[in-house]
């Protein structure tokens, strides 16, 4: 066993894990933050896509003692103050999901595509989210939603 | 899938990794981004015993200028080469090639040593690394060696490195005035690995090419260079066909594999087309002097 510590959506925890444990079952199965979901086996769908250390990372392919010390934004943490965030409030205003299991993965994605390019074009919204796969929507309302919520101002929202 | 069990460990120096991976022996392996290696394990492709986490260790990261030369640290984020103002300016091929490696989050995660190191035939670095003429450096026991790319990779997913070494530095020589570069890459959807790439180097004096070099992607076990094609390009003018013609050989000596993507012919049918556009592009020709649609 190893012991990791780690800030997962604000809360503080230490934990003895076993090595092979990846952090997206250490998420699900310890903390029952289930609203990371899994979606392949093979780290390309981006279902379970969250933030370490602000940056988006497939947690099915990251240890859990690679995040040792780290601070993790999942999308149950993504607007702590129960209100929405720009980019949920924009995915349900513009019909960016259907089914919903890519739809965490999505915004997180696509939130850290906004971080290092707050004003995307289409195309580089579509290049920004090739690590996500949609099999209901055709990704159309995503992409929608993402221009929509880089021209709400943050701070409103999150 | 869950990994099978193994030992984690975290070394803070490259002696103790090195240490670590020789009193380990063969079951150890060196974790970097994990983003080749974990799904491995996941699949159960590979089950070591020991994981010997190289992504905290000082001076393994980042990018410098050490005069005529750019270098990188094999724990360097495939992120962090790609938007680094030294890599933009003096070798935009790797930061070109870079960014077409899988998506944002791998990216983020996943190493440039990790993917040499790696040494998947697929990968798209090998021939970048093998056409920009890099040198790498690996750290054993025994202390350091320097080795060309071009003789670093073995056969597929096997490279020189031993199984106590670490590959730590990539030492990319800043190509002189007159060079142009591209990387062509041919997949079937986003994301997907290369079924064939193409990396292209070309030293143009006004219209006649004096200088080229090119690797070639998923074309055989190992990144291969272009010898025929370099060779036919050189004293070549850009205009009249000349590319299209020393693009001809551009298959010549490969030994590409079959898969569901393609079959031997085809790939050698794309290094063919592949290697015109990118030699093209790479010389600033494609889209002016050409119908982009012909090949
Ligand atoms: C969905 C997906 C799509 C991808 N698409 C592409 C693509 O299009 N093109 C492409 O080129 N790659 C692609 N990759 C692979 C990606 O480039 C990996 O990041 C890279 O191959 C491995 O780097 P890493 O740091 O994650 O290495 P790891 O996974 O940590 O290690 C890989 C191997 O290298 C060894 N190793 C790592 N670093 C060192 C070192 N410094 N010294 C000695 N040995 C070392 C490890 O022991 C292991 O055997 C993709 C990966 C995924 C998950
Ligand atoms: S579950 Fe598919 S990429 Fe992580
Ligand atoms: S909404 Fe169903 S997979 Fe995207």
């Amino acid at each position: 066993m190893a012991r990791i510590d780690v800030t997962v959506d604000g809360v503080r925890y230490t934990d003895e894990v076993e090595p092979r444990t990846l952090l997206v079952h250490y998420l699900r199965e310890r903390l029952g933050k289930v609203g990371t979901p899994i979606g392949c086996d093979t780290s390309s769908c981006g279902a379970c896509t969250v933030h370490l250390d602000g940056i988006s990372v497939k947690s099915c392919t990251v240890l859990a003692v690679q995040a040792d010390g780290g601070q993790i934004t999942t999308i149950e943490g993504l607007a702590p103050n129960g209100e929405l965030h720009r980019m949920q409030q924009a995915f349900h205003d513009n019909h960016a999901l259907q089914c919903g299991y890519c739809t965490p993965g999505m915004i997180m994605a696509a939130v850290d595509l906004l971080r290092t390019n707050p004003d995307p074009t289409n195309q580089e919204i579509r290049d920004g989210l090739e690590g996500n796969l949609c099999r209901c929507t055709g990704y159309q309302n995503i992409v929608r939603a993402v221009r929509a919520a880089a021209a709400t101002p943050t701070g409103v929202t999150g | 899938m869950i990994p099978a069990p193994f030992d984690y460990l975290r070394p803070a120096t490259r002696a103790e990794a090195i240490a670590a991976l020789r009193d380990r022996g063969e079951d150890a392996k060196v974790l970097a981004g994990g983003q080749s290696l974990i799904p491995l394990l996941r699949l159960r492709l590979a089950a070591p015993t020991a994981l010997v986490d190289i992504s905290r260790i000082e001076g393994l990261r980042g990018v410098h200028r050490a005069g005529d030369t750019l270098v990188i640290g094999a724990a360097t984020s495939h992120d962090e080469v790609l938007r680094h103002p030294l890599v933009t300016e003096h070798c935009p091929l790797l930061a070109q090639a870079v960014g077409t490696v899988a998506d944002p989050a791998v990216r983020h995660r996943g190493t440039l040593g990790g993917a040499l190191a790696h040494a998947d035939p697929a990968g798209d670095l090998p021939a970048v690394a093998v056409a920009l003429e890099a040198q790498l450096v690996l750290a054993g026991p025994a202390g350091e060696r320097t080795v060309p790319a071009g003789e670093f990779f073995v056969d597929y997913l096997e490279t020189v490195l031993q199984q106590d070494e670490l590959l730590t530095e990539i030492r990319v020589p800043v190509p002189g005035t007159g060079w142009g570069t591209h990387y062509e890459k041919f997949h079937r959807v986003a994301q997907a690995w290369a079924i064939v790439g193409v990396a292209a180097l070309i030293r143009r004096d006004g219209d006649t090419i004096t200088d080229a070099r090119i690797g070639l992607t998923n074309m055989g076990p190992t990144p291969v260079r272009a010898r025929a094609v370099e060779q036919a390009l050189l004293g070549t003018s850009v205009h009249n066909g000349g590319i299209a013609a020393a693009a001809e050989y551009a298959a010549e000596g490969t030994a590409p594999t079959g898969d569901l993507a393609a079959q031997p012919d085809y790939r050698r049918h794309l290094a063919r087309v592949l290697t015109r556009r990118a030699v093209e592009r790479a010389a600033g020709t494609r889209g002016t002097a050409e119908p982009v649609t012909a090949g």
